[in-house]
């Protein structure tokens, strides 16, 4: 596959991480690494611990071992307000939009940690805050026209289509120019036309911005077609990784998850 | 027909971001205005002006404040009054202890003693929600409320506990007259409406509806939970700490603790949820509505009393009252639980069509 | 030392009345979810009714017999207009119809039986018991003795009803889950109107009892609000919790506004419970028996 940017050097590591709740363990002694500009996905049957990882790597929950180093620093206890200052940012599996808002309000909130003005000074609406409202309008609405959702820009999201509203998520976590985007099942629940789109936003995301992508998806078809390197989860455990040709043929893989044609 | 927005097109951010984008709506406002400041202190009954009109502003203004905590951020408060009460203790003692305080002054640092106290009462939304905290904010009511009627230097040590509010003038102009009070509220009133509206509908507002909406998301986001929350009480608290200083300076004429009881944080709550939560034009249509309500039943009871030839006690008066206003509260949330302001919504969009079907 | 004896068993018996409406609230939540702000307002009502049939010369049982089935009403009116409605609005907005229901329920018990004060009179005096006076020097009213040993005998039968019965686990489910009860065919709406009307029953008991103690007037729905830091102590959702909060509660009271009353000008009963509560959620936010809730994204 052309791309415009080349895979870089590592830029997230999880190393060792084990993640329990109560008597249950979700994540035992995991570890791998992504490189920069790529696009990795994480695969496993339900409850595999895929969206606790995420949630790890993104400061929402705290791993009792191990760590994640993340462009360089280490960390165990990153809060999840430090990891999007960091500039990792997030979709959720079931959406995780402020229903009582539009579109755009949502967007913007991604802009949250780029703005300066303080509350005093967006209470008189004048010079800087004025000024720093509307560049942060544009950068925004050149997202929403990246992701073609400028017709419902007003629209308040709880009427939205489930689809759509995956992609206003999408548009939310691009505002804040994240360097590493985590997805969560960015397709779940979708029909074939809208998955193509979504794929299509997805790679144009990982040319044109050159961000880095992590996401879980179930589609075995989309993770072979656009994912450069694949983790596979079984009960908290990493049971493969490596190219998608090579999970796909990994007896390990096949048993616990994939299972094999019938004739 | 008139307020059709064909022709008028939005062609920079700047334009779609204005308050009032359509151009009726900004001659509307313009001509509102016009009535409010000019017309009215000149052509007005002295009494509705001083009985009506300005408690209305200054519990619109209250309301305002609420619904910034409450309606936006959706911390649910029921100490409203207590913050009021504060405004207007503080100012009292503002202009009594600080020579040459002007009075604006006064009503400002009322509102940031109220605003310190809601930071303080605030700090446990950060850890509980919902019912929880409005249980906390009752705390804060009946604390404070026990506090300025026990503490003798809120009062200056007044026997009676009720005490007069002091004269008030600026630049030398007496503030005595109804018109004049009337002027001053709403001066007050308007520009901190502004001031509301130009925060809402920038991040702080965003930041508090995320709050309200989803508040895992939004930290996850980068949006801080602790000082959005802050924020958020400390701007509702100045709001009612003003509004409780105007309530005595302006309105009462004096300053005590039972003006500022539970029940009045009540009321303002009711005008939240009949107004619209999260709205400011509902705070305004909330607040109409609970103060001219109590009027218009007066004037129907006596008219039934008129027609039927009877007398309705005042206490068959005010519990009807209290049953129609639950009634109402239970009415709206059940119809329309974004109050009158999402009603005068829905009448603008069919006005935009009138007088076409569709 | 027998003073504090007395001044602590004092208030751990009328933290048993706080815990008597307390319960009324705990039943309301655990069985539809809702916070149901009315419970002191229907404590009111209950009392109110009752002492103004008494005065007109009913018998005492048919008094009870009839306020106990206008309770009944209620519940079925409110589980009809108010929650029905709402069926699946956010918690927020059933507890904000719950403040409405409180107006209306005070508006209508005054309108009804007017607002003067009444004294209610049960036949059992509120006069120290004899022997603890005599020989501990101890006093210690009958009357809050046989409160405490009604309070006691229905909270067993709730929490048998709960724990025991098939009502109690459909009121269990309804609780966790209004739309998968109704999936597992739990009729809601006759659930609901059940357990409004055993928490009227609730509220009149509690209502004659303080009634009995303080009097029925207006003043009764602010004693009824102090049932709030109860829950706060106790969680929402726990019986026993109501109980040993409300014991909490009125003992550490009446111990505060004796002991420290004095140093600052007294009254601190009108924000005590408050302020405990308040700094009690920022250790606990779920209460001693509550559950801990965790927020998924």
């Amino acid at each position: 596959m052309e791309r415009a940017h080349s895979i870089g050097e590592v830029l997230l590591s999880v190393e060792g991480v084990s993640l329990a709740f109560g008597g249950v363990k979700a994540l035992n002694d995991v570890s791998f690494d992504v490189r920069a500009h790529e696009v990795r996905a994480i695969i496993g049957p339900n409850g595999a611990g895929k969206s606790s990882m995420l949630n790890v790597v993104n400061g929402v929950y705290h791993p009792q071992q191990g760590k994640i180093r993340f462009r360089g620093q280490e960390f165990r206890d990153m809060d999840s307000h430090e990891a999007a200052a960091l500039g990792i940012a997030r979709t959720f599996q079931n959406i995780a939009l402020f229903k009582g808002m539009t579109v755009l309000d949502n967007v913007m909130t991604g802009r949250n940690l780029k703005m300066r003005c303080n509350f005093l000074q967006q209470a008189l609406w004048v010079g800087p805050a004025r000024r720093e409202e509307l560049q942060h309008r544009r950068a925004v609405e050149e997202i929403i026209d990246f992701l073609e959702i400028q017709h419902i820009r007003k629209t308040p999201v709880g009427r939205l289509p489930y689809g759509l509203q995956k992609r206003v998520e999408l548009a939310r976590a691009l505002a804040a120019e994240p360097v590493l985007l985590l997805l969560d099942e960015p397709m779940a629940g979708m029909n074939l036309e809208e998955k193509q789109d979504m794929c299509r936003f997805v790679l144009d995301v990982n040319d044109h911005f050159g961000t880095t992508l992590v996401l879980i998806e179930h589609d075995m078809g989309v993770v072979m077609d656009i994912s450069d390197r694949v983790v596979v989860l079984d009960y908290g455990r990493k049971i493969a990784d490596g190219t998608p040709d090579e999970v796909r043929n990994d007896q390990k893989v096949i048993d616990a998850y994939l299972g094999v044609a019938h004739a | 027909m008139l307020y059709r927005e064909a022709g008028q097109f939005r062609s920079t951010y700047a334009e779609d971001q204005q308050i009032f984008p359509i151009r009726q709506d900004r001659i509307a406002i313009a001509l509102l205005l016009a009535i409010a400041f000019v017309a009215v202190p000149v052509f007005g009954d002295q009494y509705w002006l001083s009985a009506i009109i300005t408690p209305f502003l200054i519990l619109a203004l209250a309301t305002l404040g609420l619904n910034i905590l409450t309606g936006y951020a959706g911390q649910l408060s029921l100490g409203t009054a207590a913050f009021m009460g504060i405004g207007a203790f503080m100012a009292y003692n503002a202009m009594l202890r600080i020579p040459h305080m002007p009075i604006v002054g006064a009503f400002i640092v009322g509102g940031l003693c109220a605003a310190a106290v809601g930071i303080v009462f605030g700090l446990p939304s950060l850890r509980i929600k919902g019912f929880y905290l409005a249980v906390a904010t009752l705390a804060c009511q009946f604390f404070v409320l026990w506090a300025l009627n026990r503490v003798g230097w809120f009062s200056n040590y007044s026997s009676s506990g009720v005490i007069t509010a002091q004269r008030m003038d600026i630049l030398g102009y007496p503030i005595d007259t109804p018109a004049t009070k009337y002027l001053l509220t709403l001066a007050v009133v308007a520009l901190m409406a502004l001031a509301a509206k130009n925060l809402m509908r920038s991040e702080t507002g965003r930041a508090f509806m995320a709050v309200r909406d989803m508040d895992v998301a939004a930290s996850v986001i980068g949006i801080p939970m602790m000082k959005t929350k802050l924020l958020a009480f400390a701007i509702s608290s100045f709001y009612c700490g003003v509004a409780g200083a105007l309530y005595a300076f302006c309105y009462l004429g004096t300053v005590e603790p039972e003006a500022f009881t539970l029940d009045l944080s009540f009321r303002v709550l009711f005008m939240v949820i009949i107004g619209g939560a999260g709205s400011i034009l509902g705070s305004f249509l909330g607040a109409a509505f609970i103060t001219l309500f109590p009027i218009f039943l007066n004037l129907a009871s006596k008219w039934l009393e008129h027609a039927l030839g009877i007398e309705l006690s005042h206490a068959l008066v005010s519990n009807t009252e209290a049953i129609i206003f639950g009634g109402l509260i239970i009415f709206f949330l059940i119809v329309e639980p974004n109050g009158l302001a999402r009603l005068w919504q829905i009448a603008k969009e069919k006005l935009r069509l009138w007088p076409f079907p569709h | 030392m027998t003073f504090f004896i007395e001044v602590v068993a004092g208030g751990l018996l009328a933290g048993v009345m706080y815990a008597l409406v307390a319960l009324g609230f705990v039943l309301i939540y655990k069985a539809s979810g809702v916070f149901n702000f009315a419970q002191g307002s229907m404590v009111f009502f209950a009392a109110l009714t009752f002492v103004s049939l008494l005065e007109r010369g009913w018998n005492l049982w048919l008094a009870l017999a009839v306020t106990l089935a206008a309770m009944v009403v209620l519940g079925m009116l409110t589980e009809r207009i108010v929650l029905r409605p709402l069926t699946n609005q956010p918690p927020i907005t059933l507890f904000m119809a719950t403040i409405g229901l409180t107006f209306v329920l005070e508006g209508l018990s005054q309108l009804l039986w007017g607002s003067q004060p009444h004294g209610l009179e049960l036949g059992i005096p509120d006069v120290p018991i004899e022997w603890l006076s005599q020989k501990a020097n101890i006093n210690i009213s009958q009357f809050d003795l046989f409160a405490a040993f009604v309070a006691g005998v229905l909270v067993a039968v709730l929490a048998l009803l709960f724990q025991k019965t098939r009502i109690g686990r459909a009121l269990r489910a309804v609780a966790d889950d209004h739309q998968a009860a109704m999936a597992v065919g739990i009729p809601l709406q006759h659930i609901w109107t059940i357990v409004w009307a055993v928490a009227g029953f609730v509220a009149l008991v509690a209502g004659v009892m303080w009634g009995v103690r303080n009097g029925v007037q207006y003043a009764l729905t602010f004693t009824a609000l102090k049932a709030l830091p109860v829950l706060i102590l106790g969680g929402f959702e726990s019986i026993a919790g109501a109980i040993i909060g409300g014991l909490i509660i009125g003992a550490s009271e009446k111990v505060a506004e004796v002991y420290l009353g004095p140093y600052v000008g007294g009254g601190i009963e009108s924000w005590f419970a408050y302020v405990v509560a308040l700094l009690f959620l920022l250790v606990r936010p779920e209460g001693l028996f509550g559950e801990k809730h965790i927020d998924r994204v």
